[in-house]
């Protein structure tokens, strides 16, 4: 009898584990099935750029049926819940998924109605979200006739997806209200839960070096309570209120409501997951892969696509009924836009800071480790490619799954 | 990596004076780490600090939205028991590692 392998979420985690484990797995042997609610794939590093005009939607989009290989069933519901005990997965339309491994890659989502006033008379008015695409493409729109003011830049607390993308949004607002001619009537201002600019303390001396220089307030450890939408202030839960006229919040992130519903969370929805194995802690045939668990490194593309290396061994490990032999580090490799074309770039892991040098290549590069270069910008324009054509589809990649300390220096 | 003695116990702390080992923690040791923070501990002080140690010994990551899925206080009441940074504060006094926020 052929065994099951379900997916739940095609997004970046599911697409490229379905791809790999098609061309690993024989068809006599095993159905692979893969479960989203929604027909598009995003490209979310994309809704950055949307705001100010670099991207539009239609650069940021494609149908999610084009990265699932052929041999791989595509089933488009909404899940209701998992029940690990009997392998079996209930969808919202009554349908019953019975599995032998389960891979949950159901991301994670912002949740403006958790703060008090977040999504209120203000929401995609003068308070934006650039998270999802209708909030990009609101703030697209907004900023074509903004005549300046109060820009307050605010994450409501951690974790959040991709934790620099709030960093990248206020050099590029700096950049984009500069060339516009303006930037003297834009008072910017960067407001975050954090003690600085950034949660690793090289990283977030560099970081927070590039927001002075470019004339960016800062307010740190700033735990949002609620938004005012009648003084247009956001307060936190010491009672400090910060005024603004346009707001970009950063809003709480959660997991898939999925995941509370099955009983396998943490307080937030995060699936609980071991985070070096990337198997869930409760049922042995369950693995988790992407922001959906609750690893203790960034939600971020770059860290799914090294997990996905890692649960590729470890599911043929499992299979096999052999010991796990692949563990996930923390490698988290990101690319920061600062504006004016250029960009810097950190690469980290669960036990190492962000760290100066150079990479790929120790000492070639062509990209600088925490500075700004211009090649580093490229680098991030290429992804886009990279993403569509070769990381979705998981082909090999020359950067190594595992973090490495060649090319970084420590002092 | 430095040592700092608490109620007769010398303990392995950080630069920042975080415990490096927390099972080197008693209750009589948070007295004492709570008076040079300038807080006062009740009863309710250490039901949201054997929360936290729950929570760090099962690898769940701190946030202060968390606190209030905590079951014991919310999140305006905890900034009441440990003014100024709440989670830093109160952390340190239950003699686990500073929160790194998960990045």
């Amino acid at each position: 009898m052929t065994k099951k392998l379900l997916i739940l979420g095609a997004g970046t985690g599911g697409t490229i584990m379905a791809n790999k484990m098609r061309k690993d797995l024989s068809r006599s042997e095993w159905d692979i099935t893969i479960v989203d609610q929604y027909k598009t794939h995003y490209y979310q590093p994309g809704f950055l750029f949307i705001p100010f005009g670099y991207y539009k939607e239609a650069d940021v989009i494609k149908p999610k049926s084009s990265f699932v290989p052929v041999g791989v069933n595509l089933v488009y519901s909404e899940i209701d819940k998992v029940d690990g005990e009997n392998n079996k997965v209930f969808l919202k339309d009554g349908e019953v998924l019975q599995y032998d491994i389960l891979i949950i890659a159901t991301g994670t989502k912002i949740m403006p109605e958790e703060t008090p006033g977040l999504k209120g008379e203000l929401w995609h008015k003068s308070v934006f979200d650039f998270y999802t695409i209708e909030g990009a493409k609101a703030l697209a729109r907004f900023f074509k006739t903004w005549e300046g003011g109060d820009l307050v830049i605010n994450i409501a607390d951690m974790p959040i997806k991709c934790p620099v993308a709030p960093l990248e949004f206020t050099f590029f607002a700096d950049a984009f209200f500069l060339e516009r001619g303006m930037r003297d009537k834009v008072n910017i201002t960067y407001v975050t839960p954090l003690s600085g600019a950034f949660t690793k303390p090289r990283a977030s001396n560099m970081l927070g070096g590039l927001l002075k220089d470019k004339n960016i307030n800062i307010v740190t450890d700033f735990v949002l309570a609620e938004v005012d939408n009648g003084k247009k202030t956001i307060k936190d839960y010491s009672g400090q209120e910060i005024p603004f006229d346009c707001l970009i919040s950063i809003p709480l992130h959660g997991g898939d409501s999925m995941v509370e519903r099955s009983g396998l969370g943490d307080d937030f929805g995060f699936v609980q997951t071991d985070k070096n194995t990337l198997q869930s802690n409760k049922f042995e045939n369950i693995f988790v892969i992407g922001d959906a668990g609750n690893f203790p490194t960034s939600k971020a593309g770059s860290v799914v696509h090294f997990e996905a290396d890692v649960l590729f061994e470890n599911l043929q490990c499992y299979i096999e009924g052999r010991p796990f032999t692949a563990e996930f580090d923390g490698h988290s490799n990101c690319y920061i836009e600062t504006g004016h074309g250029k960009g810097a770039l950190i690469d980290f892991n669960y036990d190492t800071e962000p760290l100066p040098g150079s990479f790929p290549f120790p000492g070639i590069g062509p990209f600088g480790l925490l500075k700004e270069t211009r090649m580093n910008h490229y680098g991030k324009l290429m992804f886009r490619w990279i993403y569509w054509h070769i990381l979705l589809k998981g082909k090999e990649m020359p950067i190594d799954t595992k973090m490495t300390m060649a090319g970084k220096k420590l002092n | 990596m430095a040592q700092k003695t608490y109620a007769g116990v010398t303990v392995e702390v950080n630069e920042e004076g975080y415990f490096t080992d927390p099972s080197q923690w008693t209750p009589e040791i948070a007295k004492e780490i709570a008076a040079e923070e300038g807080v006062e501990l009740t009863d309710k002080h250490f039901e949201m600090l054997e929360y936290l140690r729950n929570k760090f010994n099962s690898g769940d990551a701190l946030s202060i939205r968390g606190i209030n899925k905590s079951g014991i206080v919310d999140v305006k009441t905890f900034y009441g028991m440990f003014p100024g940074a709440p989670l830093k504060k109160s952390t340190k006094i239950a003699g686990i590692p500073k929160p790194s926020s998960c990045v």
